[in-house]
């Protein structure tokens, strides 16, 4: 019996010596964990990539969008996390501060698939944090206008309109045309990505001083605010949350609203819903800017690597298996996510597709959103000081000024954390 | 003194397990609950401050916080009562002469108790869901228009405290029913002699001689009702216009989803104080009436 140990300890001890000296990943498993539906879409194409990759096997988890954020830290706290992931571009910022994500611009630069200069520069900037490249974007989201091209016709409105001055004209020109109750644009109060849309487009910074303020009371933020606060003075939107809507796509083709700003996947939602007679009478267009057409959100997924990933190499054949624009472009197909890469846009399933291209004229202007860990929170303060002017009254500049002060507060720990880093550097 | 030290020793497994899983963890959330632990502290622990209550007075001047303690506050004073009266009325059924088939009944009423609460606030959330609901097409038949219950700030609490109310009824129940049999039946009988009704017989001799029993099961329910966090997170995850976010719900948001844990545990002790004062209140009570 005793003899058989030195015999088992050599072979593991052989194996491990293998293991270590492998160049090749072989018989490996990688734990990729995706989220929401980009997970249950994306296990058909990882069949493929294991079929291209026999020594590599990928163990998918699905997490609900709720329960990722939570999820991922705690997992960070034990220690287990997996060796890639799908991460939210909000969120980068945030594990990048952990310092739980792998550099990658090395990995970017040797690669003969991730083309560096094909993909929209908006979106490439937010995997960038304080310089360093932590992820390759996966897909985009950004918001722009669903509108009905015959009720613009019906107010007289011949082209989509591009800038803001246009916008409202033709705002305003829908509700005098139309019957008593349409509005002209459909905002919910409930969301963050529509001030924040108009505000990113003015190109004035949302915060200031090594984004360690808020700087909302600038020039740049009042006008964004002053322009969508008179959308609602003047009754162009109803101030009304998404919930209180009972179903958006039958209100906008009812007529309800002639323009809804809203995201990507909802090209599918209106498709689906469209009654025949309108099929032809709406489309997307790019949001209109302040002098001309105008920036976008920068939303969407990256894929990154952990630090604490040991297999790292096998991780990133898969981030550039999924990133690869023939792999991309069916990814679109199943889904309906937008595409980061400007060859995937090249492939005639999408160069063809009229409601897609709005979205791809608007993504070469997306702008990506300061790189805090507290962003989500601030979005969520913009979010609650424009409701507060808009549902219940408050004067602009008294709105800017708590929302300042607020997002000052929230970034108090930043400015500390970063003043003890000169300190520690000097 | 002997024997005190053997009590000493008999205790101490049970003490040892107190102070080791309930104990330090308490002590630890205290600490912890002085400090500004968050992301920052948690990638490098030397941006761990310590701010002494900070917390508590950033907490005292949050709307948010404020809003969920009077949503907890509303879901307690009508949840409560909704569920112990539920709770009496099913005892009292059940306790009846009249009552067939005693066992399988009480084997229904209890079971919401033991089944998992996601999965049926799952099957509630399609019994209430506005468009193909059960309750809304039961109330269509009766001409009332569909009612948005869970998506519509005014009736999304009131649904949840319907659905908690009937989850933990049952437990309740049981509790009176044990207390209901202890009651003598000559006091029934002499006041039935006496020529009272049937209500006067409930006010003057049941609820009395049950006045023990409804301290105890008002001290449960009220501290269990306060610790509201379930229903919400699986049903409206706070939602619409935070009208079902409480205490505990808020305090998983700032731990769990912004990582404040030096505020969430601020939050966690501001609850316990509310929670005692509570009970406190309820014991003086029952304690003025005699009923300890």
């Amino acid at each position: 019996m005793g003899s058989r140990w030195p015999t088992l300890l050599l072979c593991l001890l052989l194996c491990l010596v293998a293991g270590g000296c492998a160049r090749e990943p072989d018989g490996q498993t990688i734990r990729f964990w995706a989220m929401g539906r980009e997970a249950e879409v994306v296990s058909t194409l990882l069949r493929e990539f294991e079929r291209e990759h026999p020594g590599i096997r990928v163990e998918l988890q699905q997490i609900p969008w709720t329960a990722a954020h939570e999820k991922l830290l705690t997992a960070f706290a034990a220690d287990g996390l997996p060796d890639v992931c799908q991460l939210g571009n909000t969120w980068i910022a945030e594990f990048a501060a952990l310092d739980a994500l792998e550099p990658v611009q090395a990995r970017v630069d040797a690669s003969t698939v991730i083309d560096q200069d094909d993909y929209f520069p908006g979106i490439w900037a937010t995997n960038r944090v304080d310089g360093v490249l932590r992820g390759v974007p996966w897909y985009v989201d950004t918001r722009l206008l669903f509108y009905r091209k015959d009720l613009l016709a019906e107010a007289g409105i011949e082209a989509p309109p591009r800038t803001w001055a246009e916008w409202e004209r033709a705002m305003a020109a829908i509700v005098r045309a139309g019957p008593p109750g349409r509005h002209a644009v459909l905002l919910p109060v409930n969301e963050f990505e529509q001030p924040l849309s108009l505000a990113l487009q003015t190109g004035e910074p949302l915060l200031r001083e090594d984004e360690g303020r808020g700087n909302f009371r600038s020039p740049g933020f009042a006008r964004a605010l002053a322009f969508y606060a008179r959308i609602f003075e003047q009754g162009w939107a109803p101030p009304v949350s998404e919930t209180q809507i009972s179903n958006v796509w039958d209100e906008f083709f009812r007529g309800s609203y002639a323009f809804y700003l809203s995201g990507p996947w909802n090209i599918r939602e209106f498709r689906r819903r469209q009654p025949p007679a309108l099929a032809d009478a709406w489309g997307t267009m790019p949001l209109p800017g302040p002098d001309g057409p105008g920036a976008g959100i920068a939303g969407g997924t990256s894929l990154v690597l952990f630090r604490s990933s040991q297999r790292k190499d096998a991780a990133w054949r898969l981030v550039e298996f999924l990133s690869r624009p023939d792999i991309q472009q069916r990814f679109h197909a199943m889904i309906g996510n937008l595409p980061p890469r400007r060859s995937t846009w090249e492939h005639p399933g999408l160069a063809g597709d009229e409601l897609a291209r709005a979205f791809r004229d608007q993504l070469e202007r997306v702008r990506p959103t300061p790189q805090v860990l507290e962003w989500e929170r601030i979005a969520q303060e913009i979010r609650l000081a424009t409701e507060r002017v808009v549902r219940g009254g408050q004067p602009q500049r008294q709105a800017a000024a708590e929302l300042d002060a607020r997002v000052d507060a929230i970034l108090e720990k930043r400015r500390w954390v970063r003043r003890q880093e000169q300190e520690a550097a000097r | 003194m002997r024997a005190s030290l053997a009590a000493w020793v008999f205790a101490a497994p049970a003490l040892l397990v107190l102070a080791v899983f309930f104990g330090l963890p308490v002590l630890a959330a205290a600490l912890l609950s002085l400090t500004d632990f968050d992301l920052y502290a948690l990638a490098d622990p030397a941006h761990l401050r310590f701010v002494a209550l900070d917390n508590y007075l950033a907490l005292l001047r949050t709307p948010l916080f404020w809003k969920a303690l009077g949503n907890t506050t509303y879901f307690v004073a009508v949840g409560v009562p909704l569920s112990i009266a539920v709770s009496l009325g099913a005892a009292l059924l059940l306790n009846s002469p009249l009552a067939r088939m005693r066992g399988l009944m009480r084997t229904a009423l209890f079971a919401p108790v033991v089944t998992t609460l996601v999965a049926v606030a799952v099957i509630w959330r399609y019994l209430f869901h506005t468009g193909y609901g059960l309750v809304n097409w039961a109330l269509g038949h009766l001409g009332i228009a569909p009612v948005d219950w869970l998506g519509d700030p005014r009736w999304a609490m009131p649904t949840i405290i319907l659905f908690a109310a009937w989850k933990n009824f049952g437990y309740n129940m049981v509790i009176f029913l044990a207390g209901l049999q202890t009651i003598p039946q000559e006091l029934y009988e002499a006041a039935r002699i006496d020529g009272a009704s049937r209500w006067r017989q409930f006010l003057h001799i049941t609820l009395p001689q049950l006045g023990p029993v409804l301290l105890l099961v008002g001290v449960i329910t009220v501290s269990g009702y306060f610790q509201l966090f379930a229903e919400p997170y699986v049903m409206t995850r706070g939602d619409p216009l935070q009208s079902t976010v409480s205490v505990l719900y808020y305090m998983f948001e700032e731990g769990f989803r912004w990582w404040n844990l030096g505020r969430a545990s601020a939050v966690a002790f501001v609850l316990f104080l509310v929670i005692l004062g509570v009970t406190a209140l309820l014991l003086r009570a029952g304690r003025r009436r005699d009923l300890l």
